[in-house]
This record gives C-alpha cells, sequence and structure tokens, in this order.
C-alpha cells in the first residue's frame, strides 16, 4: 500500500476544529483594505435547489427508532430515510414549517441512532443511505451573489437550508465512522462519480459546509482505497482550473489540509505522479492571486513533500523564484516565510544548488521599498540553521549579497531597516573579514563595469537599430512604409543575396 | 562576455553590408540570457532586429534552435517571444522556411501559463497561413498531431485549436487522422482538455465536410453536452450556434434539438445561463419554424427560472428574440407566448432581472404597434417608472425615444414627470447625474412648453447640486438645451437665471456663473455674450475670492473669440492687465495665459480686417492701434521686430526675475517656459500699442 494515513494528523470532527498544523498566516498590516466599503444590500438569497420536487406528500411523525422491536427497526429506518429524502424551501422561511420540523426531527433521531447503535447498519441500508445523503447535499451551488467576493473581507453567503444540510452532513460523518460501517458494500454506491460531486461542493460559500466536507472527503480518502488516486487526479485537476482558468474556487485551503494529511502518508520512494504533482501544480498554485487564503496549508504541503524527499528542493526553490511576486508585497511576505520554512530543513548539499539564485532574490527584496518585505528578507540572518549554512558558503553568498545590502544600507528610507543591514554586514565582517575587505574594495569598480556595460548594450542596439535601417533603405526606395512587411521583404531579399 | 568588446566597436566600424560578422551571435544571446527580467524582455521584443542583424539563414541555423532549446524563462518572456514568432516568417526566408518556426513555438504551445499557450497557438495559426499545403503536411500536421498526444494537458489543450487551420487543406487520408485525433480530445480524462475541444468544436465543425459534421461532429456534441461537468456542457451550447448553421432542418430536429432541449433544462444554471445568453444566437441558427415550437417555450421557461442569473440573462433578449420572429404571426406569438411572462418579470424579486428588463422592453413597441403598445405595454411602463430600483427607472427613460416613435411621449408624461423629478433629487449622484445626461432627449421628446413648465426649474436646482460633477454635468446640460431651444429661449429664460447667481454669497455658485458662461457663450452667439454676459464676467473680477477671479481669466480666454474686437479691446484687456497684476499666484497666471490668447486673437481679427478692408484707405481705422502695415513699410517693420525682441529679452529677465521667488502651485513651479511666453506676447502687444500712438 503506497498512501498510509497516519491516525496523528487525521482531521478531527469540525465539532472541534483542530486539523490545521499550521498557524495561520499573520496579518502583514493592520489595516483593512476595504474597511471602508460599504456593505451591498443583501439580495433576496437565491435557491441552491433546481425545482424542488412539486410538494408535495404532507411529512407526518413516525414512530421513533428505539421504540419499535428489533424486527421493524430496519423497515422504520428506511422509512425514515425516505423521509429525510424530501427536499424544502428555506428561501421561504414560514413554508411548511411542519414538515420541515418532522424532517428535522427525523434526522437527528437518524443521527443518533446511527452513532451509538450497533448493528443498524446492515447491507439493505446502504443504497437508501447514499440516496438520502446525495439528495441534500448534491446541488448546483447557485451563483456567487458577489462576483469579486474576497473571503477575506467579505461575509460569505451561509446556506439557507443548513438546518437540515447540517445534520445530513453530521450523520454522514457518522456513518462513515461507524465501527460498522463496511467499505466494501460501501463502495458500490460511493463511486467516482459520487466523489467527483462531493468535490464540485467545496466550491461553496459557506465554511460551514466545506468544514464538514474537509472531514467527509478525509474519511472517504481513508476508507476507499480504490478512489484514492481518482480523489487526488480530481483534486489536481480542480486546482489547475482553480490557477488557469477560474482564480476562484472557495474550498482550496480544505483541499490542501487534506492533501498536507495524504502528502504525509506518502510511501517513499515518491512516484513521479506525487512529484509531478508537487511541481505541476502544489508550485503554480503560488502564482494565484488569492494566495493568502490558503498560503499556510499550501506551504505546509510543500515542506511536507521536502521531508519526504530532500531532492526536490531545487525543484520547489526554482518554481518559488520563478513565480515570485512582482508588485504585491503582501505576497512577497509570504514567499519570504514560506522560503525560511524551507531552508530550516534544507540539506546542506541542496542548499549549494540554489544558493546564488536564491540569495540575489533575498537581497533584491532587501532593497524593497516595501519595509516589511525587506525586514522579513533581514530576519533570515536571526535564523541560526540559515545563518550557519551561509557560513559555510560565504564565499558564494556574499558576492551575492553584498553590493545589494551596501547600496542600501546608504539609501533605504527606513531607519529599522538601515540598523538591520547594519547588522547584517556586521556579521559577514565577522564571519570573513578578508572577503569582506575585498568586496568593499571592489565594489566601487562593480559599479563602474555595470555602467560601462550598459554604455555597451546601448551602443550594440542603437547599432542594431541603424543596421536595420540602412537595410531597410538600401533595398526599398519607401522609408516610410509599414515595418512589418519591410523586414519581411528585406529579409528576404537578403537571404537571395 | 566573449564578444563583450564586438559592440563598442561595431558600429563606428560598420559600413556596407558585411556587418554581419560583427554581431555574433554569442554577444546577442547573452542579450536574451540577461540576469535582468527587463533587459531580456526588451531583448526579446527586439527579436526580429536581431534576427535581421544575423541574417535568414543564421536566423534559421543559429538563432531559432537557441530559442527551441535554451529558453526557460519567466511567463512574460516567453508571451513576448510567442508574439515575435508569428511574425517572423519573413526573417527566416518566407514561406519556404515559415516551418523553421514550428519548434519554438511548439514548445511555447507546451508551457503551463495560458497566456503564454494562447499567444503561441495564436501565431502558429498565422503562420499555418503561411505553409504550402506540402509543408503543412510535412511539418504542420505532424505538429499538431503531436501536441494532440502530449502527455500534459496543455499542449493537447492548445492542440484543439489547431485542427481547424491545418485540415481544410489537407489530404483526404490526413483528414481523417486529424478528426481522429480531435475525436480524442473530445474524450479526453481531463476536464480542461474537453472544455478546449468543446470551445473549438463549433470552428472545427464549420470546416468539416457535411457528412463528417453529421456523422462525427454531432455524435461529440451530444457527448460534451452531457459531459459530467457543467463547465464542459456550457461550453456544447456555444458549438450548438455554429453546428446548427450547418444542418438542414430535418437533421437539426433530429440530431441536435434533443441535446438543446435537455441543455435548456439543465440542472445546473451556468447551463441554462448560457442557453439564454447565446439565445438570439440559437434563435437565428435554427430557424423560424424549431424556434416557434421548442425554442419559445424555452424561453419561456427560462424567463421564470429559478436562478435570477438566468432570467435576467434572458430577460436581455426579449426585444431580439421578438424582432427575430417571422413578421407573420409575430404580433401573436409575442402577445399570447411572450407577454405574460414579461408581466412577471416587471414585479420580480431581484432588481438586476428587472432592470435588465427595463433596459429592452421598450423596443417592444414599435414590433408591436400603437394599440397593443398603449393598451399592454403602457401599463408595464408605468410600472417601471415607479419601480424602486432607480437603475430600473433609468434604462426606462433613457429608452423613450422608441416609445416616442410610436405613441408619442404625451401618454406617458404624467408618470414621467414624477418618476424624473424623483431621480434628479435621488441621494446617489451618480443617478443624479444619469438622469441629467437623458435631460436634452427628454426636452426634444417633450418639447420646449412642456419642459419650461415642469423641468427648467430641475436643470437650475442642478447647478446649485453639492457634489461638483452635477454641476458640471448641469452645466453641460444647459447648453445642449439651448442648441435644442435656441438663443430666443436661452436669453429670456436660462441667461438671466444663471447671471443672478453671480451674486449669490457661496463663491462655488458664483463660479458656477462662469462655468455656465464658458459652455453658453458659443450656443448663444456674440450679441448675448457681448451685452449680457461680458459685464457681469468683468465685474467678478473685482471679486474677493480668487478661485472666482483666475476663473474670470479662464473665462475672458474662452470667451475671447466670440468677443469682437473693441470689446477685447476697451473691455477685456484691461481687465485681465488689472487681474495680471493681481497679487494671487493663480490669478496672475491665468490672467497672462488669457493676454497671450486674447493678443494672439487681436491679430488675427487685424489681419482678417486688413484683407477685408483693402479698398479702404490706410490710415481710415486710426482708431486702431494695429495699423494695417502696407507693402511699403517693410523697414517700418523690420525695425519694430528688431524692438519687440530687445523689449521680449527684457519680459524674458522680468519674467525669470518673477517667477524665481514664486512658491506658487506647482503649475507655476514647472510653468517657466509658459510663462515667458505669455510675456513674450505681453511684450509684443505693448509694442505694438505704442507704435500705434
Amino acid at each position: 500500500m503506497e498512501t498510509k494515513l497516519p491516525p496523528a494528523s487525521t482531521p478531527t470532527s469540525p465539532s472541534s476544529p483542530g486539523l490545521s498544523p499550521v498557524p495561520p498566516p499573520d496579518k502583514v498590516d493592520g489595516f483593512s483594505r476595504r474597511s471602508l466599503r460599504r456593505a451591498r444590500p443583501r439580495r433576496s438569497h437565491s435557491s441552491s435547489q433546481f425545482r424542488y420536487q412539486s410538494n408535495q406528500q404532507e411529512l407526518t411523525p413516525l414512530p421513533l427508532l428505539k421504540d419499535v422491536p428489533a424486527s421493524e427497526l430496519h423497515e422504520l429506518l428506511s422509512r425514515k430515510l425516505a423521509q429525510c429524502g424530501v427536499m424544502f424551501d428555506f428561501l421561504d422561511c414560514v413554508a411548511d414549517l411542519k414538515g420541515k420540523e418532522v424532517k428535522r426531527a427525523a434526522l437527528n433521531e437518524l443521527v443518533e441512532c446511527v452513532g451509538s447503535t450497533r448493528g443498524v447498519l446492515i447491507e439493505p441500508v446502504y443504497p437508501d443511505i447514499i440516496r438520502m445523503i446525495s439528495v441534500n447535499i448534491f446541488r448546483t451551488l447557485p451563483p456567487s451573489e458577489n462576483p469579486e467576493f474576497d473571503p477575506e473581507e467579505d461575509e460569505p453567503n451561509l446556506e439557507p437550508s443548513w438546518p437540515h444540510l447540517q445534520l445530513v452532513y453530521e450523520f454522514f460523518l457518522r456513518f462513515l465512522e461507524s465501527p460498522d460501517f463496511q467499505p466494501s458494500v460501501a463502495k458500490r454506491y460511493v463511486d467516482q462519480k459520487f466523489v467527483l460531486m462531493l468535490l464540485e461542493l467545496f466550491d461553496s460559500e459557506d465554511p460551514r459546509e466545506r468544514e464538514y466536507l474537509k472531514t467527509i472527503l478525509h474519511r472517504v480518502y481513508g476508507k476507499f482505497l480504490g478512489l484514492r488516486a481518482y480523489i487526488r487526479k480530481q483534486c489536481s485537476h480542480i486546482f489547475l482550473r482553480f490557477i488557469y482558468e477560474l482564480e476562484h474556487f472557495n474550498g482550496v485551503a480544505e483541499l490542501l489540509e487534506i492533501l498536507g494529511s495524504i502528502i504525509n502518508g506518502f510511501a517513499l520512494p515518491l512516484k513521479t505522479e506525487h512529484k509531478q504533482f508537487l511541481v505541476r501544480v502544489l508550485i503554480p498554485l503560488h502564482s494565484v492571486k488569492s494566495l493568502s487564503v490558503f498560503h499556510a496549508q499550501l506551504a505546509y504541503c510543500v515542506v511536507q513533500f521536502l521531508e519526504k524527499d530532500a531532492t526536490l528542493t531545487e525543484h520547489v526553490i526554482r518554481g518559488l523564484l520563478k513565480y515570485w511576486p512582482k508588485t504585491c508585497t503582501q505576497k512577497e511576505v509570504m514567499f519570504l516565510g514560506e522560503m525560511e520554512e524551507i531552508l530550516d530543513v534544507i540539506e546542506p548539499s541542496q542548499f549549494v544548488k540554489i544558493q546564488e539564485p536564491l540569495f540575489k532574490q533575498v537581497a533584491r527584496c532587501v532593497s524593497s521599498p516595501h519595509f516589511q518585505v525587506a525586514e522579513r528578507a533581514l530576519y533570515f540572518w536571526n535564523n541560526e540553521y540559515i545563518l550557519s549554512l551561509i557560513e559555510d558558503n560565504c564565499h558564494t553568498v556574499l558576492p551575492a549579497v553584498f553590493g545589494t545590502l551596501y547600496q542600501v544600507s546608504k539609501e533605504h528610507w527606513n531607519q529599522t531597516i538601515v540598523s538591520l543591514i547594519y547588522n547584517v554586514l556586521k556579521t559577514f565582517m565577522e564571519m570573513n573579514g578578508k572577503l569582506f575587505d575585498e568586496l568593499t574594495a571592489s565594489y566601487k569598480l562593480e559599479k563602474q563595469q555595470e555602467q560601462q556595460k550598459a554604455r555597451e548594450r546601448q551602443e550594440l542596439w542603437q547599432g542594431l537599430e541603424e543596421l536595420r535601417l540602412r537595410r531597410l533603405q538600401g533595398t526599398q526606395g519607401a522609408k516610410e512604409a509599414p515595418l512589418q512587411r519591410l523586414t519581411a521583404q528585406v529579409a528576404t531579399s537578403g537571404g537571395q543575396s | 562576455m566573449a564578444g563583450a568588446a564586438g559592440p563598442g566597436t561595431g558600429p563606428g566600424a560598420a559600413g556596407g553590408d558585411g556587418d554581419d560578422s560583427l554581431y555574433p551571435i554569442a554577444v546577442l544571446i547573452d542579450e536574451l540570457r540577461n540576469e535582468d527580467v527587463q533587459l531580456r524582455l526588451n531583448s526579446i521584443k527586439k527579436l526580429s532586429t536581431i534576427a535581421l542583424a544575423l541574417g535568414v539563414e543564421r536566423t534559421r541555423t543559429e538563432l531559432l534552435p537557441f530559442l527551441t532549446d535554451t529558453i526557460y524563462d519567466e511567463d512574460e518572456v516567453l508571451l513576448a517571444l510567442a508574439e515575435q514568432l508569428g511574425n517572423f516568417t519573413g526573417l527566416v526566408g518566407g514561406p519556404d522556411f515559415a516551418h523553421c518556426l514550428l519548434p519554438p513555438l511548439e514548445s511555447l504551445a507546451t508551457v503551463e501559463e495560458t497566456v503564454v499557450r494562447d499567444k503561441a497557438v495564436e501565431s502558429l495559426r498565422q503562420i499555418s497561413q503561411e505553409h504550402t499545403p506540402v509543408a503543412l503536411e510535412a511539418h504542420f500536421v505532424p505538429l499538431v498531431k503531436r501536441l494532440a498526444s502530449g502527455d500534459w494537458f496543455t499542449s493537447r489543450t492548445s492542440a484543439c485549436g489547431l485542427f481547424s487551420v491545418c485540415y481544410p487543406r489537407a489530404s483526404n487520408a490526413v483528414k481523417a487522422e486529424i478528426r481522429q485525433h480531435f475525436r480524442s480530445l473530445c474524450s479526453d480524462d481531463t476536464p480542461m482538455v474537453r472544455r478546449a475541444a468543446a470551445s473549438k468544436l463549433g470552428e472545427f465543425a464549420k470546416v468539416l465536410e457535411l457528412d463528417s459534421v453529421k456523422s462525427e461532429i454531432v455524435p461529440l456534441f451530444t457527448n460534451l453536452a452531457s459531459d459530467e461537468q457543467d463547465s464542459v456542457r456550457l461550453l456544447a451550447v456555444e458549438a450548438c450556434v455554429s453546428i446548427a448553421q450547418l444542418l438542414s432542418q430535418e437533421d437539426l430536429e433530429a440530431l441536435v434539438m434533443p441535446t438543446l432541449r435537455q441543455a435548456a433544462e439543465d440542472k445546473s444554471w451556468r447551463v441554462r445561463y448560457m442557453v439564454a445568453d447565446k439565445f438570439s444566437e440559437l434563435q437565428k441558427a435554427v430557424g423560424p419554424k424549431i424556434t416557434l415550437n421548442d425554442l419559445i417555450p424555452a424561453f419561456q421557461n427560462l424567463l421564470k427560472d429559478c436562478e435570477a442569473e438566468v432570467r435576467a440573462a434572458a430577460a436581455h433578449k426579449v426585444k431580439e428574440l421578438c424582432e427575430n420572429l417571422p413578421a407573420e404571426g409575430r404580433e401573436t406569438i409575442i402577445m399570447n407566448q411572450i407577454l405574460p411572462f414579461i408581466k412577471e418579470l416587471v414585479s420580480d424579486t431581484n432588481q438586476h432581472v428587472k432592470s435588465a428588463l427595463a433596459s429592452v422592453i421598450m423596443g417592444l413597441s414599435t414590433i408591436l404597434g400603437k394599440e397593443n403598445t398603449i393598451e399592454h405595454l403602457l401599463p408595464l411602463f408605468l410600472a417601471q417608472l415607479k419601480d424602486e430600483c432607480p437603475e430600473v427607472r433609468l434604462n426606462i427613460i433613457s429608452n423613450l425615444d422608441c416609445v416616442n416613435e410610436v405613441i408619442g411621449i404625451r401618454q406617458l408624461s404624467q408618470s414621467l414627470l414624477p418618476a424624473i423629478v424623483e431621480l434628479a433629487e435621488d441621494a446617489k449622484w451618480r443617478v443624479r447625474l444619469a438622469i441629467i445626461e437623458y435631460m436634452p432627449l427628454l426636452a426634444g421628446q417633450l418639447g420646449m412648453e412642456f419642459f419650461d413648465e415642469k423641468l427648467n426649474s430641475l436643470c437650475m436646482a442642478w447647478l446649485v447640486d453639492h457634489v461638483y460633477a452635477i454641476r458640471e454635468a448641469a452645466t453641460n446640460n444647459l447648453m445642449k438645451l439651448v442648441q435644442k431651444f435656441g438663443t430666443e429661449w436661452a436669453q429670456n429664460t436660462i441667461v438671466p437665471k444663471v447671471l443672478v447667481m453671480a451674486n449669490d454669497p457661496n463663491y462655488l455658485h458664483r463660479m458656477t456663473t462662469l462655468f455656465c458662461i464658458n459652455v453658453l457663450s458659443e450656443a448663444c452667439g456674440q450679441e448675448i455674450t457681448t451685452k449680457q454676459m461680458l459685464p457681469i464676467v468683468l465685474k467678478m473680477a473685482g471679486d474677493q475670492v480668487a478661485n472666482v477671479r483666475f476663473n474670470v481669466a479662464k473665462s475672458l480666454q474662452k470667451i475671447g473669440p466670440i468677443l469682437d474686437t473693441d470689446a477685447l479691446q476697451e473691455e477685456v484687456k484691461p481687465v485681465l492687465q488689472k487681474l495680471g497684476q493681481d497679487e494671487d499666484m493663480d490669478v496672475k497666471y491665468f490672467a497672462q495665459e488669457a493676454i497671450s490668447a486674447v493678443a494672439q486673437r487681436l491679430r488675427k481679427l487685424d489681419c482678417s480686417a486688413k484683407a477685408s478692408e483693402e479698398p479702404s484707405a490706410r490710415g481710415a481705422d486710426k482708431n486702431h492701434f494695429l495699423r494695417p502695415r502696407g507693402p511699403g513699410e517693410d523697414t517700418g517693420k523690420a525695425h519694430r521686430e528688431r524692438a519687440a525682441r530687445a523689449v521680449s529679452e527684457e519680459a524674458v529677465e522680468a519674467a525669470r526675475l518673477q517667477t524665481r521667488p514664486s512658491k506658487g502651485p506647482a503649475h507655476q513651479l514647472h510653468g517657466n517656459t509658459r510663462d515667458t511666453l505669455a510675456q513674450l506676447e505681453i511684450a509684443e502687444l505693448v509694442h505694438f500699442s505704442q507704435s500705434g500712438d
């Protein structure tokens, strides 16, 4: 068995959310960006259920499960399940109150029963149970009322039918967790299609629903071995769509949380499929605009991978460098945080491979005019392990960062940053005084060389431009005809001559 | 940096055509590999220049292999590269060598980032047209096949966009293969690929033979339309439009309609939304008969869909749907099968639905004619004019012209007025702004009398709105009204009220007078401007608020072109000169700007006066300081010019002295040259007036 779920990292039930082992990302600044924005008037909540079954037989309360003799228990159970398969309109909060209450009571009783009574779950009730669950939870999620919904700022739309839906989820969870539960029987009903629809529900805006889904999917992954590969594949499809097509999916953090524990259970050596998932799905996930919503979970997954297989480090770090944020400083701080987490577990042999590009990026961050970015980058020097890595490789790292640090120490507007840089430069001096002196001496020279290079570059391009113009004039009398066509003609005739 | 010295000596020594060697590929590649992304990007964007320097052969043998093998770069650089290569055919030696561009584009078509991939596909499509049929089969089609069977979804997604460009020019055997590949992509394991295939299905169908459409495309369409993911199903709706256009009515009924009916009732609102959104296209594609039998009932369902998004999309299509119905029997169909549902929507719970309907409902009146409009539509219009949502009311008002053509606006005026008044006083300034913009239209429809009676006061009230944007719009509105109703109306109704505001205690209102004059002067013409407006403007030059004073200067500059020489010379100029000495920097600045403009105007007037008064005696107009010069006075002119230059130099000095110590607003700090120019103009003016005496 290539994957196993260590019980230590399995999610607990939603009532005591303790699944996330990773702390949430620190709020980068104290200002809420759009605090002044007026809450938009609530539109009447649209229905998530398309076409209710035309109502409807009146629901009448059935006898309690505990009051009937064991011989009639299963017959009553399936009648109750059928009753719970009747759907109600929750947009109209006064409609059919009696029916709603009957269903609620029945669901409560089912939850109770499946959790505590042994011997209830016999084979014939499985299809009824799955049917009841499917009817209730599977629905096309309603259109988002706020197209630019920001999970950090906006209030989510809560599912109106939650009073029933919650009980259905609770029942589903207890069903899966029951000691009587037999995956070998259930797998006939919990199939790929079922899982696919379950995954689609992760887009729900209601965090309560996603919390339940997360735990349920985790149990499903644990119990249905035959569905594992399929679940992983569908998750990566959801992520890829999220990255490259939509940039909108509410349940990314929850799915990543499950994946974190899945990765934890991967057997070694890692399969190519898993490595590919890291490189082609998890790393590109860093490029998404709403990274802050799921960054903690994502970073956890990445570090899990590196702890499993250190040889992936180079891929990961080069990937992060590729997707390094250009304009969003908040994301830049997150990247720096993740990078430090990675460096915490990096093997020295891997560090050597990426030290140069990595520290060039760190130096760029130090020179960021946004002081939080600069500060976060400079905190790397407070990390003992990183410092020891730098010391061991100071002949490469120092030249990579020295120029920038030296320059920024003279130019940065923020005094805290300047003094932090002085500390860093001091550590460098203590680390290797000779190298430090050499670098200080050659700094000016390098600056001049840079200018020289820039001049040469300019001359090169000027020359090329002149050459181009000369060619245009040489072969063509007209000077002002469209360039595209001209270059094409010039090139053709140039090829002949 | 092997060839770093090359570029330094290159341009100087370069001569003739043999200078290719001076730009060794290594140097250029160094540029393309530069550590700085921005520099790399710059180099890539000038790739055509590099290619030109290398010549076609070295571009083919050295540059393209380099690009193919060694570029793993930032997406931004790759995007620029993908774009460049689309126009590279000439640079590699013309159509015979176009296939050389395929390898780099092929790898770009497989990268992760969507924009890069899409651009690479776009370039490939462009280049495919430049291939000869032989090269197409030898190089391009194999590339499509490779992409279509790539192991990562990105290459298969890209392949979907290339089938339709190579199919028409391929031989029959190859065509069969291409179809086969497309088929397998339509049932790909990855939803991303199925989506890409579904979105290209219509385009591909169009280039296929009719038999293949029926035997192959239709089954693919049916499958995609019942995909397990709604994101795939909804794309099939789009394909439906293209496919339907290709088939005969019988085939359509048998092959496509069952699927379309199913899509209109899909359990996912996204698919239903798509049907509603594409309704007009679908209607045109399936023809009138099927429309009546199938689409109208489907449309009715969409109009009462449970999701507001779907209802709104359908409501948007009401007018187009009705317009496109066959003229014969149209009225009955609309009256019996559409109108009842529209009536429901007028009181929908969702404001987006109501406002979507309001934006098209007026268009029905031209289709239904006068009687039906009065009997059936008018009540709906009136109800919407009273809707709680301002957007709904605005949408009705903005389309009044449709109704006016049919029944005249009078029918509506009773309800119109309260609606307009309410919108005019809406708490949201954007709503007020929107209604102001319809005022000229309303004025045209309602006529002068009604307007004066009911709406004129509103237009004047907006002039003192507390939001500047509203005051500004109100000002422009006045101008448009004057254009509609003429100057006499302006003189009697608008101008007096505007001018009274010049005495308002609030300086913002006083400025509004100036802004109104700015736009009204042109519409009102010289007489009103000179006689009524100018005195007020001039009087305001003594205002105690500097903002008013410099706006006086600006206004004088604006209305200058309308005034005649006398007014400019005797009234405007002295006031401006006084303002030019103002203690406030801004007033001074704008006064100087105005002075120079007025001076220019005066010179122009002078020239035209000279041209028109040629026959009259030279000394006749002795009152004018700008005496027309005769040909004999050339020496005098030269003298004056020299003098003017001297004076102007002094003026420049003066201007420098003046502006140096100033700590005025920003425009003055960097406005030195302008100031100087203004001074120069003054200098000229002064000089001429002296010589005139």
